[in-house]
């Protein structure tokens, strides 16, 4: 029945094309003007704050002074970290070193199968990300074996790391610089601010689904 | 909600119309979405650029469509997702079924699609058993209250806050009254998390399917859709076969024009992006990951040249939103899945001119749709040639039903007319009749219609010819 179906609507599609070819224009490129690397920090910053992101700009080597500052200020539970990450390796040390009013580490430590009831019960997550875009004001995460996917979407807060030198002028860019197209992994999401929505009278409101806080660090090497 | 004859949309209408409180809902979300997307598109010049490569990178898709429809299976059949064809909505249906039995599922949590509005969907297994869960802020309301969306984008705007919080408190167990749109938001996230919890299976629509890569793109703001295709260990994705796209380079232009044009928004919340299944090794998303490619009339309309456009629709709304027409009357009283001018086109091709042709007529051809349409599709042409397509007037089209309102009268009218017009004699003396009789034909029928909100023109006592004859000018 389904091939059937593949055959009948190729063959149509196939006749619809040949019988009246559509006339392709040029497609011209779209003007870009690149930005240094601290207009990308600001446009960055500026784009996700318009969208109730809390960003930070740190220097690289305090940021885990700075994560600890921002979590005992809103007294947590637990924290969801990627153990054998650079991001999750440093948690843990900064954490062996002073553990006092900390939330307790949690790794991601079994399948989704084995894992979701003590995941949906988690405060906050912290992962890393492989770049961002200024553009538009975006983190992008590229999520894998020791980063599940739901870590940055479950938990009421997520804490992304981002290097400064990773932000891309545009999505554009960031594709083309990385050759995405040959590497493409089971899953890529861009996020920009907590989840949010204007379903009721447009009215906008965050934490529907996802997150109702994002924090971003933007790490900047001195 | 549509029978065969068509829902009876004069009725809908005036109905609409007289709804205070409906016009004033839509009238005040119409106008914030006008304002924000000229917020975000305010460089007149660089917009204009943004919607040629749009309508640029659409028109490649349409010229090269099956091609790119047989790469975009084998890429996503290398990478694990499952793809299946449907010609009918009926079958796409059966697929999504089959697919939850084989996992004796009765539990689905959905991702916002209209594709699967256009199938039916909900009713379709709800009848066979099956727990069906809208998971957008929007449609979840409307679910409730056994709705079905008056937008593409804001299926709820029909509602004010009022509305949706007695909505709440009527059907939802233990929820007190209560207006503040935080706790209404509240109410959802709460009762939707147990959902995706539980949900066994999750289905989501596609906003740009990638053949280079065979890569799902999904567009939100709230984080549903990332639940729906994450957390369940299926998940299921419908797309109309219009939605793929070329290249992965093509997605930043589209999703600026998508997220500019729909909401007002540089980008929205997140963008997801699906390539595969749950890889060996990998701890979370879904292990069986399906795509079903529906056409339901689709490739019958890309073999008209002119009509084809509708394909490049990437269902922004924006045209709902800049509609004279759909701001006063809201899109239930349209009838069909698709409200609004890309209603206006889509319905009537998809579901034959008897029964959605009217649509077309509703139109003052103002030209707002084709103005704002960020892949450029010029809806008022289209409007006119189906209106043509219903009279079957030199038609080389096969649009469904085409000429089903031809009729005599009409027909020996206009022939009447023609040969007025291109015989001078006859032309004569029609004027000189004309003249003296024109204000005395009885006003019944198509006239009385017609001049019920118009004032019949007066017939002048001469013509210009005449005229222009005392004058003493020569006209040839």
């Amino acid at each position: 029945m389904n091939d059937a179906s593949r055959a009948q609507i190729l063959k149509r599609l196939h006749a619809a094309t040949q019988q009246q070819p559509v006339d392709t224009p040029e497609m011209a490129d779209l003007p870009v003007e690149l930005l240094t690397p601290p207009q990308k920090i600001e446009t960055l910053k500026a784009h996700m704050e318009a969208v109730r992101t809390e960003v930070h700009v740190v220097a690289a080597r305090d940021w885990t002074k700075l994560l600890k500052k921002i979590l005992k200020k809103r007294d947590l539970k637990t924290l969801l970290y990627a153990p054998g990450t650079p991001v999750g390796s440093e948690v843990q040390k900064a954490w062996a070193e002073e553990p006092e009013r900390l939330p307790e580490l949690v790794s991601y430590k079994d399948n989704i199968e084995n894992f979701k009831e003590q995941l949906f019960d988690i405060d906050a997550a912290v992962t890393s990300t492989v770049g961002g875009i200024a553009e538009t004001g975006a983190v992008i995460l590229w999520p894998d074996e020791k980063e599940p996917r739901l870590m940055s979407l479950v938990p009421p807060i997520h804490i992304a790391i981002l290097q400064a030198a990773k932000i891309y002028t545009t999505f554009s860019e960031a594709i083309q610089a990385e050759d995405w197209a040959q590497k493409m992994p089971t899953n890529v999401v861009l996020i920009s601010g907590p989840s949010k929505t204007a379903d009721i009278e447009l009215t906008l409101a965050f934490g529907v689904h996802g997150p109702k806080e994002l924090i971003v660090l933007i790490l900047k090497d001195e | 909600m549509s029978n065969d004859t068509g829902p009876n949309f004069q009725q809908n209408v005036s109905r609409a119309l007289n709804d205070k409180q409906l016009r004033k809902n839509f009238k005040f979300a119409m106008g914030n979405f006008i304002l924000k997307r000229k917020q975000i598109f305010s460089d007149e010049s660089k917009t204009e650029q943004l919607r040629q490569v749009g309508n640029a990178i659409k028109r490649r898709v349409l010229s090269q469509l099956p091609q790119l429809l047989e790469e975009l299976e084998e890429k996503c059949t290398r990478n694990g997702i499952q793809v299946h064809w449907a010609e009918t909505t009926i079958e796409a249906n059966q697929q999504v079924l089959r697919i939850m039995n084989a996992h004796q599922a009765t539990r689905l949590v959905k991702g916002k699609s209209m594709v699967s509005e256009e199938m039916g969907l909900n009713e379709f297994l709800q009848q066979n058993k099956i727990e069906v869960v809208e998971t957008d802020l929007g449609e979840f309301i409307i679910q409730l209250n056994d709705e079905k969306p008056s937008h593409i984008i804001v299926p709820a705007i029909h509602k004010n806050k009022q509305q949706i919080a007695e909505i709440f408190h009527q059907k939802l167990a233990d929820t007190p009254y209560t207006e503040k749109v935080e706790e209404l938001n509240a109410i959802a996230r709460r009762i939707l998390r147990q959902k995706f919890f539980n949900a066994q299976v999750g289905l989501s629509g596609v906003n740009f399917a990638v053949a280079e890569t065979g890569t799902l793109c999904l567009v939100e703001n709230e984080g549903n859709g990332r639940m729906s295709t994450t957390v369940p260990p299926v998940h299921i994705a419908v797309m109309g076969l219009e939605k793929v796209v070329e290249k992965l380079a093509d997605i930043p232009p589209m999703l600026r024009l998508l997220t500019g044009s729909a909401t007002g928004q540089l980008i929205t919340t997140y963008v997801n992006m699906i390539t595969s299944a749950r890889k060996p090794g990998e701890k979370d998303g879904p292990k069986e990951v399906h795509l079903i490619i529906l056409d339901n009339g689709r490739s019958e309309i890309l073999a008209d040249p002119q009509l084809r456009q509708t394909l490049q629709c990437i269902r922004c709304g924006t045209c709902l939103n800049h509609c004279p027409v759909y701001t006063r009357i809201g899109g239930h009283a349209y009838g069909f899945v698709y409200p609004g001018p890309i209603g206006k086109i889509l319905n009537p091709q998809i579901e034959g001119l008897k029964k959605a042709g009217e649509l077309a007529t509703a139109s003052s051809l103002c030209e707002a749709c084709a103005e704002v349409c960020p892949v450029k599709i010029p809806i008022p042409q289209l409007l006119r040639r189906l209106r043509n397509e219903s009279y079957a007037s030199g038609s080389i089209a096969t649009v469904k039903d085409g000429g089903y309102k031809k009729n005599v009268i009409e027909t020996i009218g206009w022939k009447g007319w023609e040969m007025m017009n291109t015989h001078p004699h006859i032309n004569a003396i029609g004027n000189k009749i004309m003249s003296r009789l024109g204000a005395k034909i009885p006003k019944i029928g198509p006239l009385k219609q017609w001049t019920r909100y118009r004032t019949a023109p007066k017939f002048a006592p001469k013509s210009l010819h005449q005229l222009v004859d005392e004058e003493g000018i020569q006209d040839e």
